[in-house]
């Protein structure tokens, strides 16, 4: 919505939205909790308050939407291919294509966790959508696998219906969620987290009777003997999203290993020209505000594609250096730069009085103090457009952590 | 004779480690915050921590048959449980729009609980 909103403000005639659900919104209506648009909004809004926001300025601005509508292909030209139950198979021409699909949870067959196929196993987001929109709970008592923060957040809203959480399970040494969520969620409420520590079984029949965790060492191996059984009728998972690619797989479009989506450049646009995508499709953000800002950043520039206003691309790569997990973008093409960019990365490891640095060779042309980094917590460093004028082809960018000793 | 408490403090992402230097039940002192929110915060949620509670109500006629509701204002952490109870017995009508009132003054707090979703 944001970057369909964000096409319309930039001139374009006409903005459809494909959308596969019966409401707009994605996810947001099933995360009931508040938190959400601290930046964009300048308030703490809840998921179904910040989708209506958009909703209104959807509507407002002249958007078109159909809804209950799948995407089944996108074409290397842009065309579409879609269905719906009451037009049939559509054919659409676009002249930009912005993807906006999101992301999906991993399950239990993606992290492999040996025992039983009893009911009760559950991603986290399937917990939400039963307990905030179906009005079902999930079961009596529940162990939590993940820390992400779909993870945390399930684990305080089972609990406030009357579950019993028996703590949250988490294979790495240091939460997986924003720590805000650690706190609201479960040391308000006494849940305990069980920091490098994993499911290695799932006990049950016909429903899930009890998992064996176990602590695990350095290389997340369990530890033989540390073993215990504890007994639940419902697991949730909270182990990780993945950027939905599906379609732009097939449509040929160049994915980055490290962030799972599609390589981007300044404007949003993938390495198919016309095909931008914005949000969780390219990256998992950990704020819906990032979301909203790669959307908007999307429209603009699917917009400036259009009306041939978006100059030939001639990228200078953007690499992570040390201490650097991933990068959003990973191009800019400095000739196309209007706005000051705005580069998304998560660092490798925690740290604390760093400095991300955004160097063209030996020059520094941004960065950003943070008295912490956290690997969940994404760090933003704003590039001015007049620091990229210079920079010519075949240079490359660099992002890295530098800690007061140097680099990491 | 003053002791020491830690607290993190969840206004921003930033989760900024707070230490605060306590006298008895009053805050003296706090450290570690990197904003002028973060002093305020530390003797609120040490003094008498709030949340917004956010949850869902029965509805019918919609749908979905949960409406996503939340106190329009901070209430004590301590009766968070109280406002569950009584909101469990709520059962709601379609439609309903955003921002509604849906029970007014939850577990006496003076605080109304609102509709967080327009649903028809």
């Amino acid at each position: 919505m944001a970057a369909a909103v964000a096409a319309k403000r930039s001139g374009v005639k006409r903005v459809l939205i494909l959308e596969r659900d019966h409401d707009l919104g994605g996810i947001l209506p099933q995360c009931i909790h508040d938190g959400f648009g601290t930046f964009v909004m300048k308030e703490r809004l809840t998921g179904p308050e910040y989708a209506e926001r958009y909703k209104a300025m959807t509507a407002e601005s002249g958007v078109e939407c159909l809804l209950n509508t799948t995407v089944l292909e996108i074409g290397h030209d842009r065309s579409i291919l879609a269905v719906n139950p009451s037009q049939g198979l559509l054919e659409i021409k676009a002249q930009a294509v912005i993807l906006a699909m999101g992301c999906r949870e991993r399950t239990r067959f993606q992290i492999l966790i040996p025992g039983t196929r009893p009911a009760g196993v559950f991603t986290a987001g399937a917990v939400q959508r039963l307990v905030n929109i179906e009005g079902f709970l999930p079961g009596h008592r529940a162990v939590i696998l993940g820390s992400g923060d779909i993870g945390l957040i399930m684990a305080r809203r089972l609990k406030l219906e009357g579950v019993e959480v028996v703590g949250v399970f988490e294979i790495m040494p240091q939460p997986n969620g924003l720590t805000r969520n650690v706190v609201q969620c479960l040391q308000d409420f006494q849940i305990p987290l069980f920091l490098e520590h994993t499911i290695t079984m799932i006990h049950g029949k016909k429903r899930v009777e009890g998992v064996t965790v176990s602590r695990v060492d350095r290389e997340r191996k369990p530890i033989p003997g540390s073993q215990r059984f504890v007994a639940c009728d419902t697991v949730v998972l909270s182990v990780g999203l993945i950027p939905e690619n599906e379609l732009s797989e097939k449509a040929g479009i160049v994915i980055d290993q490290s962030t799972g989506g599609p390589m981007v450049d300044e404007q949003m646009e993938t390495s198919v020209p016309g095909i931008f995508g914005c949000g969780n499709v390219i990256n998992v953000y950990d704020l819906v505000d990032y979301v909203a800002y790669t959307g908007e950043t999307a429209g603009k520039g699917a917009a400036r594609f259009i009306t041939g206003q978006l100059p030939g691309r001639n990228p200078v790569q953007v690499t992570t250096g040390p201490g650097v997990r991933l990068v959003v973008p990973q191009q800019i093409t400095p000739l196309r730069v209007t706005e000051t960019v705005n580069l998304y990365q998560r660092v490798e490891e925690a740290g604390s009085n760093v400095r991300i640095v955004v160097k063209n060779g030996d020059e520094v042309i941004a960065s950003r103090r943070e008295r912490a980094v956290k690997p969940p917590e994404m760090v933003t460093v704003k590039i001015p457009p007049e620091k990229l004028k210079s920079i010519s082809e075949g240079q490359v960018i660099q992002v890295e952590v530098e800690t007061k000793g140097g680099p990491v | 004779m003053s002791t020491t408490a830690n607290l993190t403090c969840i206004l921003c992402p930033m989760s900024c480690n707070l230490e605060l230097v306590l006298d008895g039940n009053r805050v003296v002192q706090v450290s570690g915050n990197s904003c002028k929110l973060g002093p305020a915060y530390a003797e609120k949620e040490f003094i008498n921590p709030t949340r917004v509670l956010t949850t869902t109500v029965k509805i019918e006629g919609a749908r979905v048959s949960r409406l996503p509701v939340k106190t329009d204002g901070e209430i004590p952490k301590s009766i968070l449980f109280d406002c569950m109870r009584e909101l469990s017995e709520v059962k709601m009508k379609a439609p309903v729009k955003n921002g509604e009132i849906i029970l007014k003054n939850v577990a006496g707090t003076g605080v109304n609980v609102v509709a967080t979703r327009s649903l028809t």
